[in-house]
């Protein structure tokens, strides 16, 4: 037993950043196993035993578990972690809200958001909104990883057939509850698996011109992100931040409008494999990580740039 | 209810950090330190908690360095009561951090301890969720809004999928995400009165908390550059590249 992998899902889909941090775990070595704990996850149990490369699934199921509480999880990730060389998730809010309390209840010290696996107990990691990358080896007895989902490719969701078994849970620790949820609503990709990505700023002037940039994502099946400063001034929800404390996306093109470029949102958006910049000023460091800039009033530009795509 | 709020010293955002030509760390020498930008915010929350009468006392603390010093002074000029450096050497992972915080929260007990997400250095995200373990206390991290019950306390989180709204006991763990507040500067005379506020000093051993590190750091290099792009002349030139060039449309 040396990988466990706690599943990304919504009790009702698994979510590709299993599959990503599946690719991880097997450049590490060893066989894996996938922990699926929810609330009525049957039907993600199913999709975890499929993927490639998976010897095992484990269910944990409880209406306690529904809203991946930490105080209720985390308990139960410890009991299953027992035996297991490395237990891995994806960084995922979710997780990063999990893993750090699994970690301390273990004694152990976390190893976050992992870009590079360098060998079994080697991993590469970004320091300074990723102005470095740290090479950092453990010699905890049981390592504790998060994994950045953009640095691994997705492990194939088809051809396996893992053994499921259902285990007992800790129960409901009855000192946190779920409220409400306000989920943003979207019919486009999910940002960070989107295989275009077009980002507004503060550049952008407000929500509603943000409608000029889903015009262009539309027509080239895009997700729409933004910087904090967009964020702040309300001019979309938090769940569109790209950067260092947001989320981190590496799509194959990266349309920045209206952005300048700080460190905290490059953190978020300089492994896209092209990156283009629009913006008036030609000072902008945006420009030093595109690779194609266009000096322009964004409000000119980006109406042409959707006529442009007929 | 006293407060407490953890604070770190870091580089600050605005510098860009440079890699150690021996890749043994970041040039940290002759460079501007600063509170991490998430744990003004938390100070912030905490000074608002006490004008509005939810608060009694803001305890700051410190894991680091005698210079921490200057950040407990800036979170005590903001509005904090009072100040606690626990000096340690070296770099202190977030376990060690939450350890020592665990054994200042055993002296001090505060009914709610206030930490940053994320400290901008290490980019770490573990601190508070380790010291929820520790404590055994709820924990509501990444926190956009808080409202305190009676004995219980209603957080709003900023989650991948959006917002998501929990409810814990008191004592509790927070961790304040960028959209909580926005922090306050500290005036000039609230600056001189800071340098009169208590600053207590202590050592991780006083917690009986072994800093050592417990992940080895064999190199810190630079990240890949990338290689330097053009700039085109107009929409029509952008689409043709992406289209012919790039083949990513
Ligand atoms: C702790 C911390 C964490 C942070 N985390 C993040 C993060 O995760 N993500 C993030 O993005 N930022 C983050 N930031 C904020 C970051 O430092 C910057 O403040 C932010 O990215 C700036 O956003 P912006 O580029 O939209 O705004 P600005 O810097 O104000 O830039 C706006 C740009 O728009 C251009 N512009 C204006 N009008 C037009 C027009 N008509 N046509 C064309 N161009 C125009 C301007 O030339 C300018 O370059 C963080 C900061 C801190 C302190
Ligand atoms: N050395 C330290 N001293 C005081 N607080 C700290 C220290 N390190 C981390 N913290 C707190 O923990 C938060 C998260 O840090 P981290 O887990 O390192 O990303 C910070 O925003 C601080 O509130």
């Amino acid at each position: 037993m040396t990988n466990l992998i706690i599943a990304e899902h919504d009790n009702s889909e698994l979510k590709a950043a299993t599959l990503h941090t599946v690719t991880a775990a097997q450049a590490a070595g060893g066989d894996i196993t996938i922990a699926v704990i929810g609330e009525g996850v049957s039907a993600v149990a199913e999709q975890a035993a499929k993927v490639a490369g998976v010897s095992k699934v484990v269910t944990v199921d409880g209406a306690e578990y529904g809203h991946q509480l930490a105080e209720n999880v985390a308990p139960v990730i410890v009991a299953l972690a027992e035996g297991y060389k490395n237990v891995w998730a994806p960084a995922t809010t979710a997780a990063k809200n999990t893993m750090p309390r699994v970690a301390a209840l273990m004694d152990v010290q976390q190893i976050s958001e992992i870009t590079a696996v360098v060998s079994a107990d080697t991993f590469e990691r970004p320091i300074y909104a990723g102005n470095a990358i740290a090479t950092v080896q453990s010699a905890e007895s049981t390592n504790i990883i998060t994994v950045r989902t953009t640095s691994f490719e997705p492990a194939a969701a088809e051809g396996g057939s893992a053994a499921v078994e259902s285990v007992a849970g800790t129960g409901d620790a009855g000192i946190s509850s779920f409220v409400s949820a306000a989920v943003t609503e979207s019919e486009r990709p999910e940002l960070t698996s989107a295989r275009v990505v077009v980002s507004g700023g503060r550049g952008m002037q407000s929500g509603d011109n943000f409608a000029m940039l889903e015009k262009v994502a539309d027509k080239l099946g895009a997700a729409v992100g933004a910087s904090r400063a967009a964020v702040d001034a309300g001019y979309v929800p938090n769940d569109y931040q790209v950067g260092q404390t947001g989320k981190v996306v590496a799509p194959e093109l990266y349309i920045a409008v209206g952005i300048s470029g700080a460190i905290q949102h490059l953190a978020g958006m300089k492994d896209s494999k092209v990156i283009v910049a629009i913006n008036k000023d030609e000072e902008a460091p945006i420009f030093q990580v595109a690779d194609y800039g266009l000096v322009a009033d964004l409000f000119e530009a980006v109406p042409a740039l959707e006529a442009e795509l007929d | 209810m006293k407060v407490l709020v953890p604070v770190k010293r870091v580089v600050d955002y605005n510098v860009k950090v440079r890699v150690k030509a021996d890749e043994s760390g970041v040039e940290t020498a002759n460079v501007k330190m600063s509170m991490n930008p998430f744990d003004e915010i938390s100070v912030e929350e905490a000074i608002r908690l006490k004008e509005a009468g939810k608060a009694t006392e803001v305890v700051v603390v410190s894991i680091g360095t005698a210079q921490s010093q200057d950040t407990l002074r800036n979170a005590l000029a903001m509005g904090a009561d009072r100040a606690i450096l626990v000096e340690a050497d070296g770099e202190v992972e977030p376990l060690a951090v939450a350890k020592i915080l665990k054994g200042v929260i055993a002296e001090e007990e505060p009914g709610l301890v206030l930490l940053g997400k994320q400290a901008i250095d290490d980019d770490s995200n573990q601190t508070a969720q380790m010291l929820g373990a520790l404590t055994g206390w709820p924990q509501a991290t990444f926190v956009s809004k808080i409202e305190l019950g009676d004995g219980s306390m209603e957080a709003t989180r900023e989650v991948d999928g959006g917002l998501e709204t929990i409810k814990v006991n008191m004592p509790a763990v927070v961790s304040v995400d960028l959209r909580l507040n926005e922090p306050r500067y500290a005036s000039l005379p609230n600056i001189m009165k800071a340098k009169k506020k208590p600053l207590d000093t202590k050592a991780a051993a006083d917690y009986g908390v072994d800093v050592t590190p417990r992940l080895k750091t064999l190199k810190v290099s630079e990240p890949p550059a990338r290689a330097a792009g053009i700039i085109v002349g107009s929409v029509s030139e952008l689409v043709e590249k992406l289209k012919n060039e790039a083949k990513v449309i």
